[in-house]
This record gives structure tokens, C-alpha cells and sequence, in this order.
């Protein structure tokens, strides 16, 4: 009994100190962003807001009660964070404008730490969230909404530059040119997203290190997800759909190394994953599915290691641009495999080649394409499996599974 | 002509090699569906039968048929029946009882399986081309007197169409490669019936495969309304053009 009344009376002189502010006009909100104490709270009604480029240089929280609406009218910025410890909740932004100089943002955080943007909705802005030199910032559980135009006049969903430490989980993007953008980010995490219907990228990532993305699901973006130019990246668990197009694909790797892709699920994309430049790279337990072209590995890939996944009903399970591959596959389960096993242990007793001869001509004459599963082309990918000739020789799985590994299936969000 | 053509169907239904083709179609999609956990999968193996096994059973024992019912045909021209009467009877009665074997074979497994558009689509174009291939092989058979030569002259066109051509299509391809071949391979594809089929069926399959920059071109092609229409009309082209010619010398043969 007295333990809670001591650690009350403690806190009175703290809750004392901070106030809280109630918001009815923006006139108010002008003034009390301006009057305000550090670590004062200021709670926003309901209502119509309209603001314009207000800068929080105090530790504050922010929150809104029902969802108030503060609307830019495409004139500028909402709120541009300067300082440490700011909270922002519960808030509909709307109509954030583009410009071509400045990139424009419902919430801008620039140089600061420990900023949390929860909870909130956006709907039309050119950038939604955008992080600027902040470390350990997190946004989560916001519902991000844009209106897609061109690629150079729409700005992306949740944008970070130059940050480490932080934080991006449960939101769902939808509209923008990246749905997520990570540039020079680190020892950072993204788990939760759904990101869909960008015009671009679902998830943009350049030299970044260290990230780890999870349980992220991307769905119908116009060029699928790209990672590039980082080091030590950890993706697993993700889904990738449904990506279409003439340079779509689920994931999209340029120049990464030593990363792990484990336990995602590829299904129903142009290309399921598409490396270039990758070294060392770890993939595994993957189910890869129902895509045009499984997994490509440029010639210019090495040291990877491609062990124990599932690829199902691609129309081409392995495609490469070069004969000599120093990249490693081991374990995996194949549906076009048609070996045998005869000392009963699960393995196929032939090599399996997953580059078939057809694919190798569409990479030289694409418009060969018109003859897919027609009875020349079966004939010719025989005899190459028979006697390879055109197709890399040492790209094989030695050891094909009978059948398919045991990997649990990935939840997609609906 | 109602008359004749019953007739005709009647002597092919009660022919066991009917039955049996009909049976063999229909053990073979049932297990095609049956084994493959991917109805996909069943469609696309079914779609190798429509493609290759259809068109060869369909233009041989059309030709078979018609040179065993010469005398038939010999008899009836002694009767005050036109000739335009006793051919087509013969063309009818053939393609609906190969029809009937393709719907009850093919089409009605795939409707229990896949009744989507796939499934339409494969059915839709497996029936053309059966009755593609009878025209054809009418043709072959009013050619020549010679029943050997006749199924001679058939086989060759099956192997023609159905083979030989893919092969050309891409030597083609293959010698032509610096220049852009895309509009040149879908002329190309649309002159061959067992080609047009293949595609159409493929686009509502590979579409994530075509959707490359070349394979964008074709499906925004044959995926289009237009495209659909458009290959649907060169297939029964393909019905009508042979039946024409081989319905003009059979007019003018002396039997």
C-alpha cells in the first residue's frame, strides 16, 4: 500500500511542471507551440486545421483526440521537428504540396533524436514522414495514403536520410514513389509494413548497413523491392507479390554483401529475386513461387550460398547472362527435378541444373520467347540436360531434394 | 442433310477407335489433375495434349474416315443428293463426334477442376483446333485417289505444323536476332494454328514470365480484347480456308 502512494507523491512535482495544452484553432496551436515548457503536452481536438510550416523546437508531445485534420493545402510543410524527444499521435495530415527544390513533408524531423511519429494518418502529402540526420527515431502504426503521379513529382511514403538507430514498424504505405526510402541508414529495423501500389519501389535501401527488415509484406509496387550497396542486411520473413512488369522484380539486390535472405516468400513476381554484384550472400529456406523467373544470378555474383529453399511452378527456376558461376546451391527442393533416389535418403542421386537451355536463348534473343512450351523448345531443354552445352556447367544442385523442405508458411496481411 | 449427317455420326460414334480416344483423353486429364497439386500444372500438361496428340488423332483418322467411306460417298453421289451435301455431311458428322470426344476427354474434367478462364480458354482453343485439323485433313484426303498417299500428305502436314514449324519459327528468330523480331514472331506464331493455341492458353498461365519488355509487346497483344478476338478469328480462318478449298476440288473430282 505505501509503495504506490510514495511513487505518487514523487511524481506530483513532474506532472505538475508539465501542461497540457487543448487545441480548438490554429491560432492556438500557433501560441502554444510557441508558449509552450519543454515536455508540456498539447492535445489537438477534433476538428479542421489550417497550418502551415510549424516548427516544434522543444521536447513536446503532440497528440490528437479523434483524428484532427491539419491541412496544408499544398502550401508547404506541417511540422518540422528540431529538437529531441518529440512526440506526434493521432493526427490526419493532408495536402502536403511538391515542389522540385525542397522535399516537402507532412512531419520533417531534422537533426534530432528519440522522435516518435505513431498512430497517425496521411493522406496526399508529396513526402509523408522524413527523417533527416535522426538517430533512434521510430514511426509506427501510421496509414500512409498518396496520390501517385509521375515518378519526379510524387515523394515517398517513410523517408530517412543519414540515420541510425531507428525504428519503422506496422504501417501501411500505399501511393507514393518508395513506399519505404532508406538512404545511409543504420543498424536499423523495419518489420510490420505493408507497402503497396507505389509507383516505384515498395522498400528503397542504399548504403545502408546493418538494417534488418522483417515481416514486411510487399504487395503490387511498380518496380518491387531494391537493396543496394549495403553490407550485413538481414531479411527475413518478408513477403514480396505480386511485383509486374518489364523491370520488376520481388527483390532487387545491386552490390550487397555478406546479408542473409531467410524464410521469405516469393510469389507471383516477374523476377522473384534478381541479383547483381552480391557476394557472399546467404539464402535460404525460401519458397519461391509461381514466378517468371525464380532467382537470376549475374555472372558478376559470388561466393553465395543457396541452400534449402523451395522454388515451385516458376516458368524458370535459375537464370544467369554468363557460364562460369562461382555460386553455390545445395539442398533445395526443385519441382521441375526429374532424377531419381535410389538409396531412399531424400536426395536426388543426379545433379539437378536449374538453367535451362531455353532460358538461356530468351537472355540472348528475347523475342524467342513467343515459342515458351512449344515441343522444339522441350526437345532442345532435353537434349540440354542430357548434354550440356550452352548452359553454365557448375552451376548445379548436387544434392535436389525429393521433396520439398519443410517451411513454414508465411502469414500475408490481407 | 440432317439426315446424312446423323448417319455419319452414328458410324463414327460406334466406332471403338472413338471410344477409346475419348477414354484415353479422359483417364489422362483426370490424372493430370488428380497428381499435380497445382490445377496450373494440369492445364499446362493438357495443353501439350492439345497441342501435339489432337491435332495428329484428329488428322489421321479424319483421313482414314473419309478414304474408308468412299464407296459410301460413291453410293450416295448415285443418289439425287448435291455433292455440297455429302461433303459437308462428312466434314459435320466428323467434327462434332471428335468434338464430343474432346468436351467429354478434356473439357469436362478441366470445367470440374478449373472452370476459370484458363480452363475456358484451353477448351475453347483445344475444340478449333480439332476441328483445324479435320479440315486439313480433308484436304489432304480430296488431294489425291491414293489413301496412302492421302495420309501420307496429312501426316506430313501434322508434322509440319505441330513440329517442324517451332523450329523454323526460331531458326528464324535465331538468324534475325539483329533486327527486331517482336512484330515479325507474332505474324509469324498467328500463321500456325497448334502456335495460336499455345499462346493463348500461355497468356492466361506465364503471364508473370511474359511481362518482360518483349513478352509486354505479345501480352499486351494477345491478352488485349482485340488480341483474343483476333486470334479466335485466325483459328477458325484456319477451319474455313482449307474446308473451302478441299469442299472446291471435291466439287469438281470425278470420284
Amino acid at each position: 500500500m505505501k509503495k504506490p502512494i510514495l511513487i505518487l507523491l514523487l511524481l506530483i512535482p513532474g506532472l505538475l511542471s508539465a501542461k497540457i495544452w487543448q487545441i480548438n484553432n490554429s491560432e492556438d496551436l500557433k501560441a502554444a507551440l510557441k508558449l509552450s515548457q519543454a515536455n508540456d503536452q498539447i492535445i489537438i481536438n477534433k476538428g479542421n486545421y489550417k497550418v502551415l510550416n510549424l516548427e516544434i523546437t522543444k521536447p513536446l508531445s503532440i497528440k490528437g483526440l479523434g483524428f484532427p485534420i491539419l491541412d496544408a493545402e499544398l502550401k508547404g510543410e506541417i511540422f518540422i521537428v528540431k529538437s529531441n524527444d518529440v512526440k506526434i499521435s493521432g493526427i490526419r495530415f493532408v495536402n502536403i504540396g511538391e515542389t522540385s527544390m525542397i522535399d516537402w513533408a507532412a512531419v520533417k524531423v531534422l537533426e534530432s533524436e528519440n522522435v516518435k511519429v505513431t498512430g497517425n494518418d496521411f493522406r496526399n502529402c508529396y513526402f509523408a514522414v522524413y527523417l533527416s540526420s535522426s538517430n533512434k527515431c521510430q514511426v509506427a502504426k501510421n496509414n500512409i495514403k498518396g496520390t501517385p503521379k509521375e515518378e519526379q513529382t510524387t515523394g515517398n511514403g517513410i523517408h530517412a536520410w543519414k540515420c541510425d538507430d531507428i525504428e519503422i514498424s506496422d504501417n501501411y504505405v500505399e501511393g507514393h514513389r518508395d513506399g519505404i526510402y532508406f538512404e545511409f541508414v543504420t543498424n536499423s529495423r523495419i518489420f510490420g509494413n505493408y507497402s503497396t501500389k507505389n509507383i516505384r519501389y515498395g522498400l528503397h535501401f542504399m548504403f545502408s548497413h546493418q538494417d534488418e527488415y522483417y515481416k514486411n509484406n510487399f504487395v503490387n509496387n511498380g518496380a518491387g523491392v531494391a537493396v543496394m550497396y549495403s553490407k550485413k542486411v538481414k531479411m527475413h520473413e518478408n513477403i514480396f507479390n505480386k511485383n509486374w512488369g518489364g523491370s520488376a522484380y520481388g527483390i532487387l539486390l545491386k552490390d550487397i554483401t555478406d546479408s542473409d535472405i531467410i524464410h521469405n516468400h516469393f510469389l507471383d513476381n516477374t523476377v522473384g529475386i534478381y541479383m547483381e554484384g552480391c557476394s557472399r550472400m546467404n539464402i535460404k529456406q525460401c519458397i519461391i513461387e509461381q514466378n517468371g523467373i525464380g532467382l537470376r544470378i549475374q555472372a558478376n555474383c559470388d561466393e553465395n550460398h543457396i541452400t534449402i529453399n523451395n522454388f515451385k511452378a516458376n516458368t524458370f527456376d535459375l537464370a544467369t547472362n554468363g557460364s562460369v558461376v562461382f555460386n553455390y546451391l545445395e539442398n533445395n527442393y526443385w519441382d521441375k527435378y526429374q532424377g531419381y533416389d535410389l538409396n531412399k535418403d531424400g536426395h536426388g542421386d543426379v545433379a539437378y541444373r536449374p538453367v535451362s537451355m531455353f532460358s538461356t536463348l530468351v537472355e540472348r534473343m528475347p523475342q524467342v520467347m513467343i515459342l515458351l512450351r512449344s515441343f522444339t523448345v522441350t526437345l532442345l531443354d532435353k537434349i540440354e540436360r542430357i548434354i550440356p552445352s550452352f548452359t553454365p556447367e557448375n552451376l548445379k544442385d548436387e544434392n535436389p531434394q525429393m521433396k520439398p523442405n519443410e517451411i513454414n508458411a508465411i502469414e500475408l496481411k490481407a | 442433310m440432317k439426315k446424312t449427317i446423323k448417319y455419319v455420326v452414328y458410324d463414327i460414334i460406334r466406332n471403338r477407335f472413338v471410344m477409346g480416344y475419348t477414354l484415353l483423353l479422359l483417364v489422362l486429364s483426370i490424372s493430370f489433375y488428380l497428381f499435380e497439386s497445382d490445377s496450373n500444372k494440369g492445364i499446362l500438361s493438357l495443353l501439350n495434349i492439345n497441342i501435339m496428340v489432337i491435332p495428329l488423332v484428329s488428322v489421321i483418322f479424319s483421313t482414314i474416315h473419309f478414304y474408308n467411306s468412299y464407296e459410301f460417298i460413291e453410293l450416295m453421289a448415285a443418289q439425287p443428293i448435291s455433292r455440297r451435301t455429302i461433303f459437308f455431311s462428312q466434314f459435320l458428322g466428323l467434327s462434332i463426334s471428335l468434338s464430343l470426344a474432346f468436351l467429354v476427354g478434356i473439357g469436362l474434367p478441366t470445367l470440374i477442376f478449373d472452370g476459370s478462364a484458363k480452363g475456358l480458354t484451353l477448351i475453347g482453343s483445344g475444340l478449333l483446333i480439332t476441328l483445324v485439323f479435320v479440315s486439313v485433313a480433308f484436304l489432304a484426303s480430296v488431294i489425291t485417289r491414293d489413301k496412302a498417299k492421302g495420309i501420307g500428305i496429312a501426316l506430313g502436314l501434322w508434322f509440319y505444323l505441330c513440329i517442324l514449324y517451332d523450329g523454323l519459327v526460331l531458326s528464324v528468330l535465331v538468324n534475325m536476332s539483329d533486327y527486331p523480331m517482336e512484330t515479325a514472331s507474332l505474324v509469324l506464331s498467328a500463321l500456325n494454328p497448334a502456335d495460336l493455341a499455345r499462346i493463348l492458353v500461355l497468356m492466361q498461365l506465364d503471364v508473370s514470365a511474359l511481362m518482360g519488355i518483349t513478352g509486354a509487346i505479345f501480352h499486351d497483344f494477345f491478352s488485349a480484347k482485340w488480341g483474343i478476338a483476333l486470334s479466335f478469328i485466325m483459328l477458325i480462318l484456319w477451319v474455313l480456308i482449307p474446308l473451302f478449298f478441299s469442299y472446291r476440288i471435291f466439287n469438281k473430282k470425278d470420284l
